[in-house]
């Protein structure tokens, strides 16, 4: 089952990590993490990696006294990563909350690897997500052989993180089923997982703690009871606040996929990538940069995450297809499908915004004319 | 019992205590400071004139936050305030001296000369300040230096800028906290803190002057002539509570000779000082005349709160989350504490502070949410906290003159909400409703206008009053404008008319001088209103403005009011709207054409009650002996020459309108011949309506509008109205355009008023009778989309209307005689005399006065006065009869009954139309009023 092959592919992870296609934070940035911790002369909690501050840094950005430069993780207010850094330095559960495409699992992983050293004890919370993902389940052939005991047993991601004083990390916990979430409290209130088969129980020791994502925008969740809601300190992820610090977003991100998936370096990406984040952000704000005109907003969530692939697609078709730079047709296709989710309602909003705003823009001819022909 | 003698007296004096204003952990330090020095006297930044309202603040009558408010006598919208927090350093070193029977002393640039600094500053500067300046160490955003030192010195340095800079900080305000307000008073030399404090602004003076402020140059002089005045009196052994930005100033040695040239020449202005009441939110930076402190409620609770302010302050929060049914509990509590002190370490501050806190509540009892934070902010972080002052302190004079009309009026501020009903007619009642209109002028909501529940009467008001303590200070904010209601409110008006952007704006600002009695106002408000009309050049904008203003002349009508010009204004906004009106119904869109729609009805009804206020003026003035109106208005006299002057020609207008009309004109006999110019002006306005009507480049829905309103009004005859239709609704329009006109022709009820105007409904048949067979088809759609859009019970309905046929209807007999159905060919004047005893009881008129005038008001088909009444049972019946009985009348009707039902079913039809031409239902009800 499902369970039981888990703690290998996590060994294999580590081992093959050096040719995976998307490497595990810790890995992508064990440079700055060894950096860090060679210069954090500040206390540490009990099995942290780094002390607070330098998860903070880590996260943020900085550099540090010999010069070595920290790229920021995550571009947005100071404020939310301290008291996300501060909530697992309190053993308080974290509860990362927010539209999709606000960063969540990217600063979920990013947390657990600066302070665990691994962000891999991972639960995906889906509808069919069981308990057994939570707490543990069984290798049915050892327990048919030789009964319940220690060795039968398959500990979930949670479980390990327990035992090893590890941050296990929980995504979508919205998406689990109500009954399901509610294992967690016992593990979050009490510290403890009992195993009542083998009158035992998995006691957390210092340094676990759990981070959640969930997003408060999709139609279907399993709201969290106040019972466990209360185990969380919440923090709620926004959107970009200006085009500058959203373009900064793309950007990086871009580069860092596209480094990852072998794509040349665009040289002159960054206007498309500007013009990009400009039509997400006026298609999701429903009015123009300037102000000037209302619009109406598509029913997709248009968020930075969209913008990215985008951007990636576009470089990916101006490699392989076009001549390495990267050009209004390019990113056109890729705005169409993000942009355009209903296909009856969307598409009057996306001729509407082509033909008011991007027509008359200056300089905008190019990308008008890319996105009439996929439009078309 | 002087420093001195202490053995932990301070080494120098006087003891120079710089703080910050509304600093808690200054005032702790300053409250420390005096116990340790016990010094002979203190003297604290502020105006000198206010010393003798220092004793005050011993009773427990003076709570604060309140403030010191100065205002020059002669101009009292020149003023400034103090204000004082219970945790103000200022403050606490008031109550300590006065608890210790020692001398304290304000020792700032008197009020007299920062007022009369202040030419062509804007009236109340209080504390501009700039949002730059920090904490106010050095800036007195409080009163002390305020006022003046604000003005012009927006490039002067920011020292706690540069101080925390120094120190490796980038927020100045957080490393005050920090370093000074976070730490309580030394625990082991009190004097500590003030020293540092002292030391570091007198390096920053050294390198940066003044900062370029003059003002505090010359408030410094003084500052120091009045500490030597004060050494001589008692000694050397004084204590100063000033902004630390003040206190280099105070020690640097002068001569007395230098000091008094610097002040010499002042400007001077005669002041009066009084304590008024202030608020936490008034101290915060939102609220105008903000202090400067984003947080008094936080602030406050730091100065209280004996020891763990974090966790008092979590707990109350806790509290206040719970009073508001959201779930908190004390393990959220403790987490929240958690999360704030490690938040404080993360960001190595000493303890956590109000952005701490702030996090921590927002992860923890919010669930990250803003919402109930924000109420958080609002309850706590600033708060409620209201100010008392007592009896026994001078009063702003506005609020001694409120005061006076409170009791005149019989008229008791209640905290209790209460409806207060008025009648205008007596003395009393009119007085309280223009006090409680100039209130309202004046931004003292002390009563709302509601909703008259009885009477629809204009001559009723109805209030829902309720004095909260926060409206003293409006009135001590309000005494900028004046030293009396009646001065206050009009001068406010005036300003409010200078500074109105929209046409609109300034009518409603003329109607509200008329309810509030301001006829002084009047005259700035009718020039600014005659500026903004002629340069107004939007049809909408004059269109809007002209039903308040007509309404203001009503209103002025009836409380006595002269609006001799009101009348002239709003006859020449009639005008330049009958000019631009056909221009500017061309090229409208669907919902550019609904609006104007609205427009034209709302000019159409302007028109007739200017038409009926003009002539009732002026009939007033011609025939003084009768005229209900005429009883000793002054302005009626006036008008009368203007009303004579016309008479004769109106008369010939009457006579044509009749002609035109026919028999059908007789509708306006209330409109009356002999009526003044305002006859003149509808006769213009319903040559606008007839351009409109005629003109193919108004949308549909105006032209409906304008020939039903022509109709309506007599002055097209229905055959006419009849071709026009024709022509709209011939298969040539396009169907869109043929809908509107219906719609505007039939008005927006969804065809209901078609089923109870046989008129309309006989028109309407008339033309679809009228279409060729051939054509019909063409026409078809643009029935159905007209008559689809009704709802299921009118359109069957209509369709049994139709069924039976216009001329067997029940009124089919008196239709056949006077050519249109539904009314008699000649109005039954011995019916409708009927009415008049119970309506002189109605109205409360003298049997002797009504006659002569009580005949116009009653419709040419004037019944019984329950006709209204009789009228909907009718429509009820009918309906009834309509659906039910229908097929048992066959053709034949029986006479006697038809007879009764066309009675009901004229009464039934006034009611209607009365009901749906605001015109008219203005009228009658105006009408009475004038009574």
């Amino acid at each position: 089952m499902t369970v039981s092959v888990r703690p290998t592919t996590a060994e294999t992870d580590r081992a093959q990590n050096a040719q995976a296609l998307r490497p595990h934070a810790e890995h992508a940035f064990a440079a700055e993490l060894a950096a860090l911790a060679a210069h954090d002369d500040r206390p540490r909690p009990a099995r942290w990696k780094l002390s607070p501050w330098a998860v903070a840094t880590y996260l943020l950005g900085g550099t540090l006294p010999d010069g070595t430069v920290i790229t920021p993780k995550y571009v947005g207010p100071r404020r939310l990563v301290e008291v996300a850094v501060t909530t697992l330095a309190t053993d308080r559960a974290l509860l990362l909350l927010g539209v999709p495409g606000t960063a969540k699992t990217w600063v979920s992983e990013h947390l657990a690897a600066a302070v665990s050293g691994d962000s891999t004890l991972l639960v995906q919370g889906t509808a069919g997500t069981p308990e057994e993902a939570i707490r543990y389940g069984w290798n049915y052939a050892r327990l048919l052989a030789h009964g319940p005991s220690r060795d039968a047993l398959v500990p979930s991601p949670v479980m390990r993180a327990m035992a090893e004083g590890m941050t296990a990390r929980v995504e979508e916990l919205t998406r689990i089923p109500a009954d399901v979430q509610d294992t967690l409290i016992t593990i979050l209130s009490e510290k403890t997982l009992p195993v009542p088969e083998l009158g035992e129980e998995v006691q957390a020791v210092r340094g676990f703690n759990l981070i959640a994502t969930a997003n408060d925008r999709d139609r279907g969740v399993n709201d969290l009871s106040s019972a466990l809601r209360r185990r969380f300190n919440t923090v709620v992820l926004p959107l970009p606040e200006s085009a500058d610090a959203e373009v900064d977003i793309v950007t990086r991100r871009v580069e860092q996929l596209g480094r990852s998936l072998d794509l040349p370096a665009a040289p002159d990406g960054i206007e498309e990538i500007r013009r990009v984040v400009t039509v997400f952000r006026e298609l999701r704000d429903g009015v123009t940069a300037d102000g000037r005109t209302k619009l109406k907003s598509p029913s997709g969530t248009l968020s930075t995450a969209e913008a990215i692939s985008v951007v990636t697609n576009g470089l990916a078709l101006a490699a392989h297809f076009g001549d390495g730079v990267l050009r209004p047709g390019d990113v056109a296709a890729g705005i169409l499908g993000a942009v355009v989710r209903d296909p009856a309602a969307d598409r009057v909003v996306w001729r509407e915004y082509l033909e008011t705003v991007v027509r008359e823009r200056e300089g905008w001819t190019d990308f008008y004319r890319a996105c009439r022909e996929v439009s078309a | 019992m002087t420093g001195a003698d202490g053995g932990t007296a301070c080494d120098t004096w006087p003891l120079l205590l710089g703080v910050r204003h509304h600093g808690p952990g200054s005032a702790r330090a300053v409250r420390a400071a005096l116990d340790a020095a016990r010094p002979a006297a203190v003297l604290i930044e502020g105006p000198p004139e206010a010393d003798a309202l220092i004793p005050l603040a011993a009773g427990p009558g003076l709570r604060p936050p309140v403030a010191l408010l100065a205002h020059a006598v002669d101009e009292p919208g020149r003023s400034a305030f103090w204000p004082f927090a219970e945790f103000s350093p200022e403050w606490v070193a008031i109550r300590w001296a006065l608890e210790q029977g020692v001398p304290a002393r304000f020792f700032d640039l008197p009020a007299t000369h920062t007022l009369a600094w202040e030419d062509g500053e804007p009236p109340a500067w209080e504390d501009g300040e700039p949002p730059a300046s920090g904490p106010g160490v050095a800036d007195d955003r409080q009163g002390p230096g305020l006022g003046p030192a604000s003005d012009g010195d927006r490039m002067r340095v920011d020292p706690l800028a540069v101080l925390a800079e120094a120190a490796g900080h980038d927020d100045p305000e957080r490393w005050w906290e920090d370093v000074v307000e976070h730490r309580g008073p030394g625990a082991r030399d009190p004097f500590a803190p003030f020293a540092a404090v002292a030391e570091a602004m007198g390096a920053l003076r050294e390198r940066y002057g003044a900062g370029g402020r003059r003002r505090d140059l010359v408030r410094e002089a003084h500052m120091r002539l009045r500490l030597r005045e004060a050494r001589k009196e008692f000694g050397s052994a004084l204590a100063v509570v000033c902004g630390a930005w003040h206190v280099p100033a105070l020690r640097e040695k002068t001569t007395v000779t230098a000091d008094r040239a610097l002040l010499k020449g002042l400007p001077k202005v005669k002041t009066d000082l009084t304590w008024v009441p202030w608020t936490h939110r008034r101290l915060a930076r939102a609220g105008g005349y903000g202090a400067g402190i984003d947080s008094p409620g936080w602030y406050g609770h730091l100065f209280r709160a004996p020891d763990r302010p974090v966790e008092r302050w979590l707990t109350k929060v806790a509290g206040l989350l719970r009073e508001e049914d959201r779930i908190v509990s004390s393990a959220h509590v403790i987490e929240a504490v958690r999360l704030a002190e490690t938040l404080a370490a993360l960001r190595g501050r000493p303890l956590p502070g109000l952005a701490e806190t702030t996090d921590a509540v927002r992860a923890v009892l919010c669930d990250g949410s803003d919402v109930p934070l924000a109420l958080v902010h609002d309850r706590l972080v600033v708060g409620d906290v209201l100010g008392e002052v007592p009896e026994s302190a001078p009063a702003v004079p506005l609020q001694r003159d409120l005061a006076r009309r409170q009791r005149s009026l019989r008229l008791k501020p209640e905290a209790q909400e209460r409806e207060l009903e008025l009648d205008l007619r007596g003395e009393t009642d009119a007085g309280r409703s223009r006090l409680l209109h100039r209130l309202r002028l004046l931004g003292v909501g002390w009563g709302e206008p509601a909703r008259s529940r009885g009477s629809t009467g204009t001559f009723r008001e109805t209030w829902l009053l309720r004095w909260e303590p926060e409206l003293s200070v409006r009135v001590a904010e309000a005494g900028v404008w004046g030293t009396t209601v009646h001065a206050a409110a009009r001068a406010k008006a005036e300003a409010d008319a200078t500074a109105a952007r929209a046409l609109a704006d300034v009518t409603a600002l003329a109607e509200q001088c008329l309810l509030a009695g301001l006829p002084d106002a009047l005259p700035v408000v009718m020039r600014v209103l005659a500026d903004r009309a002629a340069l107004d050049t939007d049809v909408g904008h004059l269109a809007q403005a002209l039903p308040a203003l007509v309404r203001s002349l009503r209103y002025g009508d009836v409380r006595g009011t002269d609006t001799g010009a009101l009348a002239e204004v709003a006859a020449g906004l009639a005008e330049r709207v009958f000019v631009g009106l056909p221009p500017a119904c061309a090229a409208l869109d669907a919902d550019a054409a609904d609006e104007m729609r609205g427009h034209v009805d709302d000019v159409h009804t302007a028109v007739g009650l200017l038409t009926e206020t003009l002539a009732g003026t002026a009939t007033g003035g011609a025939d003084g002996a009768s005229g209900e109106e005429a009883g000793g208005r002054d302005q009626a006299g006036a008008e009368g020459d203007g009303g004579r002057h016309e008479d004769g020609r109106d008369h010939g207008d009457g006579g044509g309108g009749r002609e035109q009309g026919g028999g059908w004109a007789e509708r306006d006999g209330r409109v009356h011949d002999g009526r003044s110019r305002g006859g003149g002006l509808r006769e213009r306005w319903r040559a606008v309506l007839r351009v409109l009507s005629s003109r193919d480049t108004a949308p549909g829905v105006i032209r409906g509008r304008a020939v039903r309103l022509l109709l309506d009004e007599g002055a097209l005859r229905p055959e006419e109205a009849a071709r026009l239709m024709g022509l709209a609704l011939s298969p040539g329009t396009p169907p869109a355009a043929a809908a509107a006109w219906i719609e505007g022709f039939a008005g927006g009820g969804g065809g209901l008023l078609l089923v109870h105007d046989e008129r309309l409904l006989g028109l309407l048949d008339t033309w679809l009778t009228g279409v060729p067979a051939e054509s019909f088809t063409d026409v078809l759609p643009l029935l159905r989309r007209t008559f689809a859009a009704y709802e299921p019970g009118v359109r069957r309905t209509l369709g049994e209307l139709v069924r039976r046929g216009p001329g067997e209807g029940p009124g089919g007999a008196a239709a056949r005689g006077a050519g249109i159905p539904g009314f008699a060919a000649e109005p039954d004047t011995a019916r409708a005399d009927a009415v008049l005893p119970v309506l002189r009881l109605l109205l409360g008129l003298d049997a002797d006065r009504d006659t002569a005038h009580a005949t116009p008001k009653v419709t040419p088909h004037g019944r019984t006065p329950d006709d209204k009444r009789d009228g909907k049972q009718d429509r009820k019946q009918d309906g009834k009869r309509d659906g039910k009985q229908d097929d048992k009348r066959d053709g034949e009707q029986d006479d006697k009954r038809d007879g009764e039902q066309d009675d009901h079913r004229t009464g039934g039809r006034a009611g209607t139309s009365g009901a749906t031409h605001g015109g008219a239902d203005d009228h009658y009800g105006l009408t009475g009023v004038g009574t």
